[in-house]
């Protein structure tokens, strides 16, 4: 993944060794499904030195996830591209779900975990309220266009404009996406926030009527006319200046 | 035997009776429709308007109210003209102001007096609508709308009958404090190598 990691806790229980626990866990996950990195296990499964069924427990879970959420989004999640997989649209919420887990069980409640502007958050911020979680403008990087307040959940923000095009539709092979920027979809947690969002991404314009139509899920699509749509249940979440 | 047979006959002249008493009946009632339907032929169109009939302004009695339009005429064919609120909902609105409805029956049999007469506002459950209608040479002349809620985004919505639930809005810059910031990769292996890549190429 090569991305940053955030984490903020505010419970004073937390020790250094509890962060080092959390980094080092992002670590072994971007070593195993980084496809940039030649060794690694997504690699060797996509050089055909490896056999999925050889591969490691993770793999297979993460193959599996994948594999339900292809169909549970009619297909327009897919890890398979151009012959080789690509589960990067789903690993990271993966990833930072099982990290907030890890500080969960050792009883923090007040935190969140941010990994390449993907979020999990817990209980409330260092002022006692919900976390302010700001939506980034695609067409600015340095502006915030809408501030939502969440306690319990998860905030995943899929879109083209830093790496470039690099969700498409599998069901229209390479052509890129280019009429919607950017959806930010609020979830039950960051797994799942963070699959649907890559698949609503990937639908273009009809995916935020996708979002609309999952049960406990909230979205915030930006198309390329600078013009925002969002779902009935969001304007719950907005924190207004 | 022969007590069964006069019985018999008894039986036999008196269901012959029911005949034709019960066929007289049934004539009568369906010569009583016919006649209905020739002297009244609009009746099987007033027959059900939603709500009660008062268009007009009080301050000229007119029999406006009680006349029904053309069904096909225009876009309000409910009838009377404040019965408008579920059609209207479902029908598409003219947005071009005067609507004529020259061939109206009830106009041309000069039942109305000249003027222009507003009629009240009615709730079409997302908002309310206002017609006013105006009478030349006992005639309609003009129907216009002075209210309808197309300026409401939920009413645009409806009209359209386009993704009803979803809403939209302009992007706008957000001055309040944030904790943390959601949004696509900033950074990742695949952008530096790209850059790498693109820099690489721009030696040569």
């Amino acid at each position: 993944m090569g991305m940053p990691v955030t984490i903020e806790v505010i419970d004073p229980s937390a020790t250094e060794g509890l962060f080092d626990t959390v980094f080092k866990y992002f670590e072994y996950v971007d070593g195993k499904f980084s496809t940039y990195k030649e060794n690694s296990e997504i690699s060797q499964i996509n050089n055909h030195d490896l056999e999925l069924e050889a591969a490691t427990e993770d793999m297979k879970t993460v193959f599996e996830l994948s594999e339900l959420t292809r169909l549970a989004t009619n297909g327009f999640f897919d890890i398979l591209h151009n012959g080789f997989f690509d589960p990067s649209g789903l690993v990271k919420g993966w990833a930072i779900d099982n990290a907030a887990h890890i500080l969960c069980e050792k009883g923090l409640e007040n935190f969140y975990i941010e990994a390449g502007g993907d979020i999990q958050v817990f209980g409330k911020n260092s002022q006692g309220n919900n976390w302010r979680v700001g939506i980034r403008n695609p067409f600015n990087i340095d502006e915030v266009v809408k501030v939502i307040s969440v306690s319990d959940g998860g905030i995943a923000t899929s879109g083209t404009y830093i790496r470039g095009q690099h969700i498409y539709n599998p069901k229209i092979g390479d052509q890129p996406i280019i009429d919607i920027m950017s959806v930010t979809v609020i979830g039950p947690n960051i797994f799942e926030a963070d699959r649907f969002a890559t698949a609503a991404f990937a639908m273009g314009y009809e995916g935020i009527n996708f979002i609309e139509r999952l049960h406990g899920f909230e979205g915030y699509m930006i198309d390329r006319d600078k013009r925002a749509t969002f779902t009935t249940g969001f304007e719950r979440h907005v924190l207004h200046d | 035997m022969q007590r069964n047979q006069s019985r018999q006959g008894f039986d036999l002249g008196r269901a012959v009776k029911k005949f034709f008493l019960s066929g007289f009946v049934v004539f009568a009632f369906i010569a009583y429709v016919i006649h209905e339907r020739l002297t009244n032929p609009d009746a099987s169109l007033t027959s059900a308007p939603l709500t009660p009939i008062n268009a007009a302004i009080p301050d000229q009695s007119s029999p406006l109210a009680l006349a029904p339009f053309p069904p096909n005429s225009s876009s309000i064919s409910a009838g009377p003209l404040s019965a408008t609120s579920s059609p209207l909902a479902s029908a598409p609105l003219p947005t071009d102001t005067p609507q004529t409805l020259p061939n109206s029956p009830a106009a041309s049999s000069g039942l109305y007096k000249d003027g222009t007469y507003k009629g009240p506002e009615i709730d079409a459950y997302y908002g309310l609508v206002q017609v006013q209608a105006t009478i030349q040479s006992g005639k309609i002349a003009n129907v216009q709308f002075l209210e309808y809620p197309s300026d409401r985004r939920t009413s645009v919505e409806i009209n359209n009958i386009a993704v009803p639930y979803l809403q939209q809005e302009a992007l706008q810059s957000q001055s309040a404090s944030v904790d943390i910031i959601s949004g696509a990769t900033l950074t990742s292996e695949a952008f530096m190598m790209s850059l790498q890549n693109a820099l690489n190429s721009a030696k040569n």
